[in-house]
């Protein structure tokens, strides 16, 4: 009885602990002074994490624009509504898909990538030597990183949201044959840029924040082991996926819950 | 370190579609338009009520649409609401001028939208010229209060 409570308690102290390196690492790392190497370097990380996770958001997109087209009408074809296909459609995925769901694929696609990439170089010793160098790896390996994650996924989550709309289109103007007018026209009349759109891309900026911070985190902090590495990329993943669908409920209840 | 064209290109590409993602969203699909005058055949009409009626609703005759609704306001000097139509081109000087428009509703809950019908006068309407016999949009509430009142004297 008495072992485990210690143990429960030794496990609340190091999570605790884990928690504060986390936030002093976000800090020291964020907050380098950029130089033009690091403006390179910020480069090819965007094109890691940004151009090449491009295909599987653009056609996740896609079918989900699709599914929710074809899902809408069945239910509002019911009530002779099916002209508000394109409200509902835009709406889900502006307020609440395009953000979630892009940083779920952003996740596994570039968050797991990261935390491998990251975790194999502290195994190696890589960021040891850098340090013996004189070169600080957080600056060097992880602001890069951590910023062109944070620039990345809103502009994924915006390429989501046009994607998934022109899909829903295709499926319920092109095949269904809702009105093409009312289509559009729904959509603009309820969408409004500042609290949907404006609101969806908060979400995505604060998705992005934590699914890198995590990525990153886990990559630096693991066990630098094969085994470590494997389960710090698992943690990565699972962790980023709560996290995201938590936040996720808070921001909307903050957002668009204020009905009082 | 070795630079990459390729890469430093696909990286600008990449966040020139994320801006233009996002101009389409907000020019196409919360409406953000800047209007661009096309040439068309425009109407207006004169209502007692648009009901639910919206700026973008389509114009139909016999079912077929024909054009949409361009604007909604408040007529202060008669205080109805005068609404104006954009109607396809090829429809300026067919229509005759005592055409009548009545909002009606697509399905029990569905959109509004305007009907025109035609009658048989031989002057035609011509561009910017006003509806006069309209028909307003059925309240469904007023529609129940009438019921329920004709209920009750019976």
């Amino acid at each position: 009885m008495m072992a485990r409570l210690q143990r429960l308690g030794r496990y609340g102290c190091d999570s605790l602990e884990t928690l504060g390196r986390a936030g002093l690492f976000l800090v020291q790392s964020s907050f380098g002074i950029p130089s033009r190497m690091g403006w390179y370097l910020w480069l090819r990380q965007m094109h890691f994490v940004g151009v090449l996770s491009l295909a599987i958001v653009l056609v996740s997109g896609l079918f989900i624009g699709m599914v929710l087209a074809l899902q809408g009408y069945t239910i509002l074809v019911d009530f002779g509504a099916e002209q508000a296909l394109g409200q509902m459609v835009a709406l889900s995925l502006l307020r609440e898909l395009s953000p979630v769901v892009a940083a779920l694929l952003f996740a596994g696609r570039a968050g797991s990538a990261l935390t491998a990439e990251i975790g194999l170089m502290k195994a190696t010793e890589q960021l040891t030597s850098m340090e013996m160098i004189g070169v600080d790896p957080l600056r060097r390996i992880v602001a890069p990183r951590l910023w062109a994650g944070f620039v990345a996924l809103p502009l994924l989550t915006v390429g989501f949201s046009v994607v998934g709309i022109g899909g829903g289109y295709l499926v319920g103007v092109e095949w269904l044959g809702v009105f093409e007018g009312s289509y559009w026209g729904n959509m603009q009349a309820s969408v409004s840029f500042i609290d949907d759109i404006g609101n969806g891309m908060v979400k995505s900026l604060v998705f992005a924040l934590v699914v890198t911070w995590i990525a990153v985190f886990q990559g630096y902090d693991l066990i630098p082991t094969s085994e470590g590495i494997s389960r710090a990329t698992t943690r990565t993943v699972v962790y980023s996926s709560l996290v995201v669908l938590g936040l996720d409920f808070l921001l909307t209840a903050l957002m668009f819950g204020s009905l009082s | 370190m070795k630079r990459s064209k390729t890469m430093e290109l696909g990286v600008g590409l990449f966040m020139l579609a994320g801006i233009l993602g996002l101009v389409f969203l907000g020019l196409r699909v919360s409406g953000l338009t800047f209007s661009v005058p096309e040439d068309t055949f425009r109407l207006e009409a004169n209502f007692a009520n648009v009901g639910g009626l919206k700026p973008r609703a389509r114009v139909t005759m016999a079912g077929v649409t024909v054009g949409r609704v361009t604007e909604i306001e408040l007529d202060t000097e008669w205080y109805d609401a005068r609404v104006v139509l954009e109607l396809d081109a090829e429809l300026a000087g067919q229509l005759p001028r005592d055409t009548t428009a009545a909002i009606l509703t697509s399905g029990l809950l569905g959109e509004q939208y305007v009907g025109l019908t035609v009658g048989g006068d031989p002057e035609t309407l011509s561009h910017g010229d006003a509806i006069r016999d309209t028909q307003s949009a059925v309240v469904l509430e007023e529609l129940i209060q009438q019921f329920v009142s004709n209920m009750a004297t019976n």
